[in-house]
Parts: structure tokens; C-alpha cells; sequence
């Protein structure tokens, strides 16, 4: 990370099953992705309550990604297709709360779907980028090479 | 079941702007299971509380906790120590929940976090239904055990009432007709002759009419 710029921090919950085998593909393929996010790893995204999110972005992370199997290809069935509904309730409290709900976001790739994903998490930096840091930590909570951009 | 939702968090803003501590309390009965105010929404509503008073620079601090019941003294008891260390508390139990908790702290202001919304059964994942009024009269036993007075849009006791389309309700076309219902139901169990019988006006002293209701029970009285 430069000195001088906003480095947004962003929380990724892979699935066990598909994007944190792809994530670790990504590392065995050497491509690269921004070293933004903090990947952790789920069992399934339908484990992700909704306050994990809520919890995270509280926290002070700038953005959140979800990263599930594809639709139809869950593990656990429709693990997935929970975490879609959940993350878009989480997305409509954002906006009441005052927050931008592009701030989170869910992707879905496969297990084998290296370059994609790297292109989510890319897509991911820039959106939180241009949004700027989060609301929460405008102000004194920011550093100093932050405040400096 | 009580069913509840959740008030917007611009409401509750406003609600507790007056408070620097608040105790947001839940109820693990009713509320937990229509996922309004268990201790999971505790901690939703609570985080967003917290993230929207730090975007709109308003000095708020949260404290959580959810007892086993808010209508129930025995339970109550267990969240004294942290309503007497909040400034007020934030109940998000029912109705009588939050009344509850207002009488028996009577100098801490306590808001209500949840609108309460009617009795009903889960329908399916997600989905919860209106099924009585507590109109204090049942009526069941005439109707097959589905009520007229819940279902039915226009409350009535001798339908149907003739705008029904198919099996649907013309008041809102997703709803069933009750009285489709109703008849159906009697059909099934051979208990159509039920439909003959005129019903007179309900008498409506056992509902909200005059004032609220108190039951007492003599032989458990101590």
C-alpha cells in the first residue's frame, strides 16, 4: 500500500467449498489481487448471519464482500441462495442507516473460477475506492496517510 | 404467537434522541421466534443503531440483553442491575412486553423498538398470518375452527358476502376468502347443516369496548 492514498480495508467471507479454493488457486496460478481484503473463511455463506455483516462494517471495515458458489452449485444445497437474501436485507438497513449499501456486496464464483474472482475483488477496491472510507472512520479514526488523500 | 416488526431505524433514532445510554432489551418468546426482538435482532438493531449514530454524530452508547420474557416479573428481575445502570431502555418485546418493563421501573423512561401487529402462526419460512382478534368471544366452534372475524375482510358472521373471486378475498385478491374456507372446512368434516343456522349480532363487551380486559382466576389467587 502506497503511503499517500486511501486503502480501503475490505472483509471477504469465502466459502470453504468455492471462493476460498478459488483464492487459493489464485495464489498457486501467481495472479494477484489487491491486498485490500481480509479473507475469511466460511464454511458455507449461508453460516453468515446477518450481524456479521452488520458487525464488520461497525467494526470500521470500508466494505464487505460475500463470496458464495455459484447459484445452483452450493455444497450444502441452497446455503447460498440464503446468504443472497440475507446480504440484500443487510443492503435496504444500509440505506436506512444512512450507509452505502454498494459498501457490501455478494459475488459468486466457483471453485475453479480464479480470475474471476480476483476481477470481483479488483471491482470490489474500486467501488469502495471511489466511495471513499466509511462513515465510521471519516474523522479522527482515520490515519494519517489516509487523511492526507 | 405475537407478531411484531421492527421500526425503522430513523424512528428509533428519534425515539431515544433524547438518551445518551440505553439498555435495547429483548424478549425470548413471541418477538424471538416472528424474528422482531430476540437476542439476534438485539444485536442487529443494536449494531445499526450504534453505525447510525456515529454517521449522524450523536453520542450513543448500547448496551444488549434479552431475557427469557418481558411480560413476566420473574423474568424482569434478571435485567434490573442493567436498566439501572442505561439512562432508558429500548424494549423490544411486544406490547404488553414493554408495559411490563415501564411499571415495574417506573422512573426510567422505556420506548417501544417494535410495532406489534397482530396474533398469528407462521405461515412458512418468512411468512406469518393473522388468526384471531382476541375478540374475547370465540366463535370458533360455529366456523369450522377458522374465524370469520380475523379472515374474513369484512368481519362477517354470516357470509359469504358475494364479492368473493374463486377462493379469493376481492378486498385483497391475495388473501383467501374465509368463507370459502369456512364452507370447505364444514363440508369436509359433513358439518354443512352449521351454515343454516342464522348468527346473531356478536356481542362485543368481551373486546376493547369497554376499556381494557383483566381476567381472574379465584382458585389460583394466593
Amino acid at each position: 500500500m502506497t503511503a499517500d492514498k486511501f486503502e480501503p480495508k475490505i472483509l471477504a467471507f469465502c466459502c470453504h467449498y468455492c471462493a476460498y479454493a478459488s483464492a487459493d488457486l489464485l495464489g498457486s496460478m501467481r495472479i494477484q489481487y489487491p491486498p485490500n481484503v481480509r479473507i475469511i473463511r466460511t464454511p458455507c455463506t449461508g453460516r453468515l448471519e446477518v450481524n456479521f455483516f452488520l458487525k464488520a462494517l461497525e467494526k470500521g471495515a470500508d466494505g464487505v464482500l460475500v463470496a458464495g458458489c455459484l447459484e445452483g452449485g452450493c455444497h450444502f444445497v441452497d446455503g447460498n441462495l440464503f446468504a443472497k437474501r440475507r446480504v440484500d436485507y443487510i443492503r435496504s438497513l444500509m440505506v436506512e442507516i444512512g450507509m452505502e449499501a454498494d459498501r457490501l456486496r455478494m459475488v459468486n464464483v466457483s471453485a475453479s473460477m480464479a480470475r474471476p474472482l480476483s476481477e470481483h475483488i479488483v471491482n470490489m477496491v474500486e467501488t469502495i475506492s471511489r466511495l471513499g472510507p466509511s462513515p465510521l472512520r471519516r474523522g479522527s479514526e482515520l490515519t494519517q496517510a489516509e487523511k492526507s488523500t | 404467537m405475537i407478531v411484531a416488526e421492527r421500526k425503522s431505524i430513523p424512528d428509533l433514532l428519534d425515539i431515544l434522541r433524547e438518551h445518551q445510554k440505553v439498555l435495547v432489551l429483548g424478549c425470548g418468546t413471541c418477538v424471538t421466534v416472528c424474528l422482531a426482538g430476540g437476542e439476534r435482532e438485539v444485536s442487529i438493531i443494536a449494531s445499526a443503531l450504534r453505525i447510525a449514530a456515529r454517521i449522524n454524530d450523536i453520542p450513543l452508547e448500547l448496551e444488549e440483553l434479552t431475557i427469557e420474557r418481558q411480560c413476566d416479573n420473574v423474568f424482569i428481575e434478571q435485567a434490573a442491575e442493567a436498566i439501572a445502570r442505561n439512562d432508558a431502555v429500548l424494549s423490544l418485546g411486544c406490547g404488553a412486553g414493554v408495559q411490563a418493563i415501564a411499571e415495574r421501573f417506573g422512573q426510567k423512561p422505556v420506548y417501544a423498538g417494535l410495532d406489534t401487529v397482530f396474533l398469528g402462526i407462521l405461515e412458512e419460512r418468512g411468512i406469518w398470518t393473522e388468526k384471531c382478534a382476541a375478540c374475547g368471544s370465540c366463535v370458533l366452534h360455529e366456523f369450522g375452527g377458522i374465524c370469520p372475524i380475523t379472515r374474513c375482510a369484512k368481519h362477517l358472521l354470516n357470509g359469504p358476502c358475494g364479492g368473493s373471486r374463486e377462493d379469493r378475498c376481492e378486498v385483497q385478491s391475495d388473501r383467501e376468502c374465509a368463507w370459502q374456507l369456512i364452507y370447505q372446512r364444514l363440508k369436509d368434516v359433513n358439518q354443512l347443516d352449521r351454515l343454516k343456522k342464522i348468527v346473531p349480532p356478536k356481542n362485543w363487551n368481551s373486546s376493547l369496548s369497554g376499556g381494557y380486559r383483566k381476567l381472574i382466576r379465584e382458585d389460583h389467587r394466593i
